[in-house]
């Protein structure tokens, strides 16, 4: 097997204990860093602005989603194009769910009229449910074939999105009702903390650093866990796994229920921030999208899921603030190379160049300087 | 019933060019084992070329360097892209494919704008009328050219050395190799026949009826991949069985929408995947898919 798709922890000879002890005993340079960046995360609210501050969050719903994904194509080797509508199940989810009914909203479409939180906890179980209904193909399709196969699922979930029009609002999307946690509205009703006025941008950001938290936690001790192990084994050898007592077919739609899970939150994030959801989003490209990020962040590793979704998130974003000062690409519209298409040549150019000359991705290359830093003889992540 | 009729003829022939971008895509797994996902932008490039052309040169001759294009970037793709990754593990290169078609779809469609291309046939929207059945020209010709091109791709595939080698590669890469089959050959002739097949399935997927090559073209293209696959991705009798089956179904779902209006509009969008769900639910490996076997 290529080691292309290697996780980075994967040196699997050793024992666990030699693994996690020198993490213990050495709680300096590493544990300092994570430190200042959590300060760093906390604190940035502060400074930034919305449009950065939006930035941000798009990057850590992306971030949700592209961990989801990388446990179901990294992690098991099955290819999926239909995240896209996963993250519509849990956006559009969220909107049915909690939005008002009775019609009281003035938009005429359907609501529950549920607790937002609730509703929220709903979505995500939704998508999962979606996910588990295509089961039995999940479980019993490879790789690229299962790829082809959840094609379907964008084309029918576009055409639910535009066609449900009670449920949906068809073309023109329907609105988002803000979070309400605790007593605390996710929305733009001001809050002024540490004179900074709080909108929901602000509120919303610490939200999603929480929500990112958890899910690459608990994505990372699924993957560190007996069921990684099991997806990796699938993944290198479905045959051997399989012997081994590995039940394939159930671990394989397991694992895209809970990508799709993932999915589903992700989308609820980014509904909140939009505070709009359109079906247009949620097409074959978002998609494509997703798997971009995991192939450039590094297969198989939460780290890498998130570090890919930060390049290939940002990466428009950033192009279209500084289109003015950047050759070749100019405002959209003046016929040149609009920014949203130059960061699509840009990751589009990524991955081929990161299967290429960067296996592993940008989580190996980080790897790399860091045993470098440290002058360890020997790269501890072995060359093909 | 004659309605039905005119469907079903009409679906027989969109099947028919369904069955050549298949095929196309059968042929690149078959030599190199590759999903690929740059198909449909394979199509777009020759379907521009084409449209691009065919004012200054005329059609045909427009269509042949249309057809030699796509061959070109097939090839280039296959040259500069898959080549380096030879020995790659395949999900990876599959997924180094979606990278090739979002490089190739962003600058096609970028180029292509809000634009409606003409390709400049001669059918025109002319249409023939048999008793009560009536069907436009374009659809004659677009089951003509694929019957006689499938034809053609069968038999070589199956008497000329090119076919066997192909065949010998697909059985077994490395017995192949040893035997003297150039496999860098083989897999860059796939993927040229591959781009060749789909810049004529591009003529045809946007001649009258349909307004003519737009962005959405290539989405239209994406149809051939539930058609390869329900067939079974590494049978060409598969492609050619998927393609009509997707073709006609969706000719009849577009035909009887306002019948089955509960379902929404566009079902004939939609129905393609539909069926490939529904026979990946009874046979996972397609209709004509070999089942695999292996032995531990």
């Amino acid at each position: 097997m290529s080691d292309v798709l290697a996780t980075e922890k994967g040196t699997p000879g050793t024992p666990r204990t030699a693994r996690s002890a020198p993490v213990r005993r050495l709680p300096g340079p590493r544990a300092w860093v994570w430190a200042a960046l959590a300060v760093l995360l906390l604190a940035l609210p502060f400074y930034l602005d919305r449009f950065w501050l939006q930035a941000g969050l798009f990057a850590m719903a992306a971030a949700i989603g592209a961990i989801g994904i990388n446990l179901l194509t990294g992690a098991t080797g099955q290819l999926s194009m239909g995240h896209a509508f996963f993250l519509a199940v849990g956006a559009y989810g969220y909107c049915v769910l909690a939005g008002d009914g009775g019609g009281s909203g003035g938009d005429g479409l359907v609501g529950l009229g549920l607790p937002t939180w609730l509703a929220a906890v709903l979505a995500v179980l939704l998508a999962g449910a979606a996910g588990g209904l295509f089961s039995p193909i999940a479980g019993r399709l490879r790789g690229a074939y299962l790829g082809i196969a959840t094609l379907a699922l964008i084309f029918i979930g576009q055409h639910v999105l535009f066609n449900a029009q009670d449920l949906t609002g068809g073309f023109n999307g329907r609105d988002v009702p803000p979070l309400n946690l605790f007593g605390l509205t996710f929305d733009d009703s001001e809050l002024v903390v540490a004179a900074v006025p709080f909108g929901s941008a602000e509120k919303l950001w610490y939200l999603g650093l929480a929500l990112l938290l958890g899910g690459a936690l608990f994505a990372r001790g699924v993957l560190r866990g007996r069921p990684g192990r099991a997806m990796n084994a699938i993944r290198d050898h479905r045959i051997a796994a399989g012997v081994m007592g590995v039940p394939v077919a159930r671990y394989r739609a397991a694992v895209f229920v809970l990508s799709s899970m993932y999915a589903g939150l992700a989308g609820v994030l980014l509904a909140l921030v939009f505070q709009r959801t359109v079906p247009d989003y949620f097409g074959i490209t978002l998609s494509l999208e997703y798997l971009a990020m995991i192939v450039i962040g590094g297969l198989g590793s939460v780290s890498g899921a998130v570090a890919g979704a930060l390049f290939v998130s940002l990466l428009p974003q950033l192009l279209t603030r500084y289109s003015d000062a950047l050759p070749l690409v100019s405002a959209p519209g003046t016929g040149g190379i609009a920014p949203g298409e130059a960061s699509r040549y840009l990751y589009g150019a990524a991955v081929v160049a990161v299967v290429l000359f960067l296996p592993g991705g940008l989580v190996r290359v980080a790897a790399r300087l860091r045993s470098k830093l440290r002058h360890i003889p020997g790269d501890p992540v072995e060359e093909r | 019933m004659t309605t039905f009729a005119e469907l079903l003829l009409n679906g027989i022939s969109l099947g028919s060019v369904y069955a050549l971008i298949a095929l196309g895509f059968v042929v690149i797994f078959r030599a190199t084992e590759v999903v690929n996902f740059a198909h449909a932008s394979l199509l777009l490039a020759g379907g521009y070329v084409t449209a691009v052309l065919h004012e200054d040169i005329g059609f045909w001759p427009a269509l042949l360097v249309g057809i030699a294009g796509a061959a070109a970037v097939g090839a280039a793709v296959e040259f500069l892209v898959m080549r380096r990754y030879r020995g790659a593990d395949h999900s990876v290169l599959a997924i180094v494919t979606i990278g090739v078609d979002i490089l190739l779809t962003t600058e096609l469609t970028r180029r292509i704008g809000t634009d409606v291309l003409a390709l400049g046939d001669p059918w025109g929207d002319a249409v023939l009328t048999l008793g009560p059945i009536s069907l436009a020209h374009t659809r004659i010709a677009a089951f003509l050219a694929a019957g006689l091109l499938i034809t053609a791709f069968l038999l070589t595939f199956r008497y000329t050395s090119w076919g066997v080698a192909m065949r010998a590669a697909a059985e077994s890469a490395e017995t192949a190799a040893l035997m003297g089959v150039r496999l860098g050959r083989v897999s860059l002739g796939a993927w040229a026949v591959a781009g060749g097949l789909a810049a004529v399935a591009a003529l045809f997927l946007t001649v009258f009826p349909t307004p003519g090559l737009e962005r959405a073209t290539s989405l239209a293209a994406l149809k051939a991949f539930p058609a390869a696959i329900l067939g079974g991705l590494d049978s060409t009798t598969g492609a050619l069985v998927g393609g009509l089956l997707i073709g006609i179904t969706e000719s009849l779902a577009t035909g009887y929408q306002s019948d089955l209006a509960f379902l929404g509009r566009g079902l004939g969008d939609l129905a393609p995947y539909l069926v490939m769900i529904a026979v990946l639910l009874v046979r996972p490996a397609g209709l004509f898919g070999t089942k695999e076997l292996a032995r531990v």
